[in-house]
């Protein structure tokens, strides 16, 4: 019996979003006369942060604080059409939608301001705490609820902005077989080093090594935590989680969470992050999304970690105990691969 | 079906309300006493979404029975902020990030301070063994850790 270490390296690159019949995110703004915006979708939270990160958007594009924004997301019947949260998608599609909705409502905005200032509109400039004033005039000042109660009690004005992001479906050329089906890519490279044990045919991560491209990380904290909870859920599905059975009969396929193997505290490894922003040329300020591709690049390099470590090259997940011992029966034992 | 009054302390205060023969303890506090934050999440104690604190103790009351509380002391995670001030622990969960849909918090809360009630400084090793018991989909519980470790840290200062 004897324990192999084993390094495995994987790269990837993520599409953002979908290309099965065009892409679509719409986004609502509009203030209340407290001077306060809601923005309305019918994009998800699931809790990976798309409330928080679409509020960003949408109070740095009106020039609001962040707190005179509220997400609602509350009704896919009520709200504006979205094709959903997935694809890694929320804050590329969703997040353009924002922009450009907080963009009209801006300029509404601005023109009820300037008419209450007597000023002209592309004069007026927000400070981001909810005063627009005159640039290079910071006295010729008022607040955006000034502004909002102005626009609804006098001007008869509505401060609201609609907001579309589509990506057309990309139809395939019939001669060359050439389409374009995304914009945009997030990319990763990550290390993980694992444990081998040839006789019980147990595998133990040891270390995780990763580099994430996401565009610009619109709320770093909230790009880290999405990084380091997706690649664990990658690892659980490179070593435990599966509802097949793992012997021929369906019968035989986890029901509940005392068959289906969910990895817990005890199982972590350690995983070093590092996040490179490479602001993307049509997302929001620069974002891509962090989503899916958290977890895609565990399951490969955890599969070549394994085959270094004792040559066993497991080609069907997750990579149980029962299948690197029939690899290594298969081969006569463990026969490591030399390193690179 | 015969029912039953329960009465109990829930959260330092005292509560009574009917339990049905064989209703378990989850099924009694969401339904019958109406506190909503112990989780339902697998009904058969895999997961710890359901963990509350009786007498002090961690227990998952999926699989308590609803008499076992009567004359207890329970506890939820709904118990934790006095008023609109937040437990430490709680603020350490949102100081690090500790929570992504939420669903599996209430029970890592409990667990949290069913450990920190009994051991004001824990290392990494005792946090990862008093929550082994509880499931998280989201996190990956690195964050968790931290923001437990956090909150002893604050309470040694204190």
């Amino acid at each position: 019996m004897a324990l192999h270490r084993g390094r495995g390296f994987a790269a990837i690159n993520y599409p953002i979003g979908m290309n099965l019949g065009g892409d679509p995110s719409q986004a609502l703004v509009h203030s209340n006369p407290d001077g306060k915006f809601t923005v309305a979708l019918s994009a998800i939270d699931l809790g990976q942060g798309m409330k928080s990160v679409t509020r960003q958007i949408a109070a740095e594009t009106l020039g609001v604080p962040v707190e005179d924004v509220y997400v609602d997301t509350a009704d896919s019947d009520t709200g504006p059409h979205d094709m959903g949260s997935f694809a890694s998608r929320g804050t590329h599609r969703v997040g353009n939608a924002v922009m450009r909705a907080a963009e009209e409502a801006r300029a509404v905005m601005l023109e009820a301001a300037a008419e209450e200032l007597e000023v002209d509109a592309a004069d007026l400039v927000t400070d981001g705490k909810g005063n627009i004033h005159v640039k290079g005039a910071p006295s010729r000042s008022i607040t955006t609820m000034a502004a909002a109660q102005a626009a609804q009690f006098r001007q008869g004005r509505t401060i609201a902005g609609r907001g579309i992001f589509l990506i057309p479906l990309s139809e395939v050329d019939a001669e060359t077989g050439e389409m374009t089906p995304v914009s945009t890519f997030a990319h990763a490279a990550m290390i993980v080093e694992v444990e081998v044990d040839d006789e019980t045919g147990e595998v133990s991560v040891l270390d995780v090594k990763s580099a994430y491209e996401v565009g610009r990380a619109l709320n770093p904290k909230l790009v880290e935590q999405q990084l380091r909870g997706g690649a664990w859920m990658g690892m659980s599905h490179a070593a435990w989680e599966t509802t097949e059975p793992y012997y021929p009969a369906r019968d035989h396929g986890p029901v509940d969470f005392n068959h289906y193997l969910m990895p817990g505290m005890g199982d972590l490894a350690p995983h070093h992050i590092s996040v490179l922003e490479r602001p993307a040329a049509d997302g929001p300020f620069g974002g891509k999304g962090p989503g899916e591709m958290c977890a895609n690049p565990v399951l490969p390099a955890v599969v070549n970690a394994v085959y270094e470590a004792v040559g066993v090259r497991i080609d069907d997940l997750p990579v149980t105990p029962e299948k690197v011992l029939r690899g290594l029966r298969a081969q006569g034992g463990a026969k490591p691969k030399k390193r690179l | 079906m015969a029912k039953k009054p329960v009465t109990f302390t829930l959260n330092g205060r005292e509560s009574a309300a009917f339990a049905e023969e064989g209703q378990n303890l989850l099924d009694f506090l969401r339904r019958s006493v109406g506190d909503l934050s112990p989780k339902y999440g697998c009904g058969q104690g895999g997961c710890g979404g359901c963990t509350v604190l009786i007498d002090g103790e961690p227990h998952l009351s999926c699989l308590t029975l609803a008499e076992a509380a009567a004359g207890r002391k329970v506890e939820t995670a709904s118990g934790l902020a006095t008023g609109p001030v937040l437990h430490r622990l709680q603020e350490a969960f949102m100081e690090r990030f500790a929570a992504q849909c939420g669903f599996c918090t209430p029970g890592m809360l409990v667990s949290a301070k069913a450990l920190l009630d009994r051991n004001p400084r824990p290392t990494r090793e005792e946090v990862i063994e008093a929550l082994s018991g509880n499931l998280c989909r989201c996190t990956g519980y690195e964050p968790i850790i931290e923001a437990v470790l956090d909150a002893a840290g604050e309470r040694a200062r204190a």
